[in-house]
């Protein structure tokens, strides 16, 4: 590291813990030592307040110990605001803080003089940031210290990825790359499937491989119970302890457990507490935890990538050889199970190319620079082109980010007399500087996906928090899971939901959003040419290729670039399976699309399934041309229209909007004066849809929701690589791959014109029921 | 009742509760309207705050447009919140104040005051009318044929998605959902709403048909505890 220490950007790729958070410091420590400095000279920037609270920990030891003259501190949303103004005012040497907290320091007037000395700037694990707004948002903050501080240097240190360079490329001041370091990886890990017994043809939680599990768990030290999604763990975690009759010290750490228990089970696992935790993403980065042994990751991994780094938080500690198990949830996780420990062990890593840098981070970015001072909007522009995703920022872009921070970008222009930002003399300005404080406290790009507290009756301290929406479809009475605990809905109070701890029924588990991956176009090249290639299907077990092989016979099997359509009769309906092998959120998108068309051609669907191989579409009638379907010119057409209105839209038009600056999160105080002070942002996309279909944000809405929700660009890929290639089978009973997708859960209903007259049905019946007809 | 309006009496007067959102007396051809909430991006633009899309108030009006053109009635009373704050009814545009004043031509019209314009355009602070007496906000022990607005209530109903705007009543008194485009809700079991009606109540959910619904009796203190 130090050989690189005069370098403008250095990446660093190093297994996950592999001490490399240190070495990053090391240059700031030596420079320091010598003493006699004055003011902020690193600046380390990290995804978790959990990290930047450990790393002061980790910095502060060698610091007294060898008695050098460097303050350390760290800076979150958890620091007191006494504490802050104070660094502000004395910044300490080295400051350790958040990409959003970074974005408040520079929203201030004095940023100018606090980053002035400004040597480095060290940000932790860039893999996860990169991912995600909150990455774009630290790249085009560092733009602006760029031009506070001139020639600072810059180090990233990164979990093992695919494709530094791209990842260099951001951290780097464009037009420069950054120079990339690999630390040598360790020991091959030893990587495993569980499959003494076949898992069951369909689910998610892989409930079936408890017994073992708990075996697995009795013989390691410490283990991590990797979940694909919340929802996931909380069933796993809830029936794991049903069987755990020995009492296994087993805990469970997710987003959406309140930040208390989060901490308290952190804290346990440091004390050596803890046989094994059941988990989700929440636990792929952070504070190094040197007693964990065994990582078992349930279901398939979707990413090779993810897998990987995984793996990496066992016994990375002392160069110890990893330890992994992967549990297949359902019959075909089996061969995507195999495949990701083979794409593991060649180091062949999928990823996803992130588009050029979101215009909705951008005008949150120039409101930002608004509340710190006037700046001209060329110097501007200049400065955000060296923010590596904005490096091929087009001019119009940034001008039409710049206008609807200023006026809001509407066609209407009316509205010039109310301002956000005007312009005097060349230079662009806060029109009102009250405004500042509004902007800072909306600042962040970390989506509020509208969740409530949830919280025990006559308690303060929250257990968690549920989805808005799965909160509203709660009776008093039902009963859920939330933390490994079944709680009964009671009511729900000043936005938050109370509950007691009765248990009278089965429970639900709640609809926890986020967290439910496609399998990576990687991921799924490498199943489909292991199901292509019969001689590669000793590598599976005998239940799985025998599955393969009586699919082989009956029907056909799937293949990269053909696309296979089976329709068959089974339970009184007509179904039809196209396996696409497109990712989940396409499929779903192909299923609302195709549905359409079918509902228009009158054969009458029902509902349909995807998950992430197949889609599964059940009706009164039967598919006799899906080739037709398929044509992209209608469907492309169909797409336009239905895109529109459609559900995913508004709530990717949610998201955007309030990094933009035009939905504000909640006001402190507001939530007190009635929830009809604030409405939904559905009425504001509907608004702009009606009255100004050219807005920015709608743009920037279609944009990421094609990208990622509605995934679009997968189905042209899958359409480019299949091409007119269709086989099209009908066969008179169900075939062997798709039965499982029959038992699949998650149905989506078609809604056809019926559904209002049904509704008013449910109604009259209730109110006849309540006696209330004659009101 | 054909859809379009859920047809009941209260106290003693016959009423249509529009799936617009707004209420009709056919006896005194009255229609009411509650919470138009004009001029609100105005005002939130005007206090630094977001700069929202500047179409609430075209959106309002041509519902109400509608709404007027369906009843055509004699007598218009909008019941309070019609402006998001004074200075919005003075701040209207040109071209939206004229569309006001030509729903409201040849008509009686009757602007009751509200919490946000106590003193626009010679509002007042009640009305009575068919038997009925309008005001703004709902009084705790009012004497009954009271019609409200305020609450802006919502509902929701078994197979409908969401919650929608809603009527809320129960035979003595009316609470009218919001009519203006950029309005929330709250929910009808808020415990401040709920308690303003009887026990056997229900709630009118707008937007296609009229859908009635039975409101759930109020949590009493206590139970399930």
């Amino acid at each position: 590291m130090l050989a690189h220490a005069g370098e403008r950007a250095v990446l660093l790729v190093a297994p996950t813990g592999a001490g490399k958070t240190l070495a990053g410091f090391l240059p700031s420590l030596i420079d320091l030592a010598s003493g006699g400095r004055e003011g902020l000279h690193t600046l380390y920037v990290s995804p978790l307040k959990a990290l930047a609270a450990d790393i002061r920990r980790n910095l502060l030891a060698p610091v007294e110990e060898l008695g050098l003259p460097v303050r350390v501190e760290d800076r979150t949303g958890d620091t007191p605001q006494a504490a802050r103004r104070r660094q502000r005012a004395e910044p300490p040497h080295i400051l350790l803080t958040t990409p959003e907290s970074l974005a408040l320091l520079l929203s201030h007037e004095d940023a100018p003089h606090l980053f002035a000395g400004l040597q480095r700037v060290v940000v932790d694990e860039i893999h996860a940031l990169a991912e995600s707004k909150r990455g774009d948002q630290l790249f085009l903050l560092l733009s602006r210290l760029e031009a506070l501080a001139p020639g600072f240097r810059r180090v990233g240190l990164s979990a093992t990825v695919e494709d530094p360079e791209a990842m260099g490329r951001c951290l780097a001041p464009a037009p420069r790359d950054a120079t990339i370091v690999r630390a040598p990886s360790g020991a091959e890990p030893d990587l495993s499937m569980m499959s003494r017994r076949p898992p069951p043809w369909a689910g998610g939680a892989a409930l079936h491989a408890i017994p073992e599990v708990l075996d697995l768990v009795r013989a390691h030290r410490c283990t991590l119970v990797f979940h694909n999604t919340r929802a996931q763990a909380e069933l796993f975690f809830h029936h794991l302890w049903m069987q755990n009759d020995e009492g296994l010290p087993i805990a469970i750490h997710h987003g959406s457990l309140a930040r208390e228990q989060r901490q308290a089970v952190e804290a346990a696992m440091q004390r050596g507490e803890l046989r094994a935790v059941v988990c989700t993403g929440t636990l792929d980065m952070g504070l190094d935890w040197g007693e964990v042994d065994l990582v078992i990751q349930m279901g398939a991994p979707k990413y090779v990538k993810r897998l990987v780094q995984r793996i990496g938080r066992a016994n990375h500690r002392a160069g110890g050889r990893s330890r992994a198990v992967l549990v297949p949830a359902h019959r075909f996780e089996v061969i995507e199970c195999v495949c990701a420990i083979e794409a593991a062990r060649e180091g062949d890593l999928d990823g996803q190319t992130r588009g050029p840098g979101p215009l909705d981070v951008l005008c949150q970015h120039i409101l930002i620079r608004a509340c710190s001072g006037p700046f001209a909007a060329d110097d501007l522009y200049a400065e955000v082109r060296t923010a590596g995703p904005y490096r091929d920022l087009p001019r119009a872009d940034f001008d039409a980010c710049l206008d609807f921070c200023a006026t809001g970008g509407y066609a209407l222009r009316a509205y010039d007399r109310w301002r956000r930002l005007v312009e005097h003399d060349g230079l662009w300005r806060l029109r009102d500087p009250r405004s500042a404080r509004r902007i800072r406290m909306n600042l962040g790009t970390i989506e509020d996906k509208g969740t409530l507290k949830v919280r025990l009756r006559g308690s303060q301290a929250p257990l968690g928090e549920v989805e808005e929406y799965f909160a509203s479809t709660l009776s008093p009475g039902d009963t859920f899971l939330i933390g490994g605990q079944i709680v009964r809905f009671e009511s729900l109070r000043e936005a938050s939901v109370e509950v007691s701890r009765r248990r009278d029924r089965e429970p639900r588990v709640p609809a926890f959003g986020g967290g439910k991956f496609p399998t990576s176009v990687a991921l799924t090249r490498r199943i489909l040419g292991l199901i292509e290639d019969r001689s590669a299907w000793v590598r599976l077990p005998r239940h799985t290729a025998e599955w393969l092989d009586l699919q082989a016979r009956i029907s056909r099997l799937p293949a990269w670039d053909r696309l296979l359509i089976e329709t068959f009769p089974a339970e009184g309906r007509w179904h039809a399976a196209l396996w696409g092998f497109a990712g989940w959120n396409a499929h779903q998108t192909l299923g609302l699309l195709l549905t359409r068309r079918m509902e228009a051609e009158g054969l009458d669907p029902l509902g349909f399934v995807a998950t992430d191989h197949a889609l599964l579409i059940s009706g009164l009638r039967p598919v006799e041309a899906p080739a037709r379907l398929l044509e992209p010119e209608g469907l492309r057409d169909g797409f336009e229209g239905w895109l529109a209105g459609n559900a995913v839209m508004k709530r990717t038009f949610r998201g955007v909007a309030t990094i933009a600056g035009l939905i504000e999160r909640q006001m402190p105080g507001l939530r007190r004066t009635g929830r009809q002070a604030t409405f939904s942002s559905d009425i504001l996309y509907d608004t702009l849809q009606r009255y100004d279909p050219g807005h920015l944000l709608l743009r920037v809405t279609r944009e990421e929701a094609q990208r990622g929700l509605v995934d679009w660009g997968r189905i042209e890929e899958m359409l480019a690589r299949v091409g007119p290639r269709i086989d099209h089978v009908r066969l008179t009973r169900v075939p062997p791959l798709a039965a499982p997708l029959l038992l699949e859960r998650g149905r989506v209903p078609v809604e056809g014109r019926g559904r209002e007259r049904l509704a008013e049905e449910a109604a009259a019946r209730l109110l006849e029921e309540a006696g209330l007809d004659a009101l | 009742m054909n859809g379009t309006a859920h047809s009941l009496v209260l106290h003693r007067t016959h009423c249509l509760l529009l799936a617009s959102g707004a209420l009709f007396v056919p006896e005194a051809d009255l229609l009411c309207v509650a919470d138009l909430h004009l001029g609100r991006s105005e005002r939130a633009a005007r206090r630094g705050g977001p700069l929202l899309p500047p179409y609430e108030t075209r959106a309002t009006l041509e519902r109400l447009e509608e709404a007027v053109a369906l009843a055509k009635p004699a007598t218009v009373v909008a019941l309070g919140d019609s402006f998001d704050d004074d200075a919005a009814a003075h701040a209207l545009d040109p071209g939206d104040r004229a569309r006001l004043l030509a729903l409201a031509e040849g008509r009686r019209w009757v602007w009751v005051a509200g919490n946000h314009d106590p003193g626009s355009m010679g509002a007042v602070p009640e009305w009575r009318g068919a038997g009925l007496v309008f005001r703004h906000e709902a009084r705790a022990g009012a004497e009954a044929g009271e019609v409200s607005g305020h609450f802006h209530p919502k509902a929701a109903c078994p197979g409908l998605r969401g919650r929608r705007p809603c009527f809320v009543t129960d035979g003595r008194r009316l609470i009218l959902p919001a009519f203006g485009a950029y309005t929330g809700g709250l929910d009808t079991a808020d415990p401040d709403l709920r308690a303003l009606f009887a026990d056997r109540a229900i709630a009118v959910l707008t937007g296609h048909r009229a859908l009635a619904v039975p409101l759930p009796p109020a949590r009493r203190c206590g139970a399930g505890g």
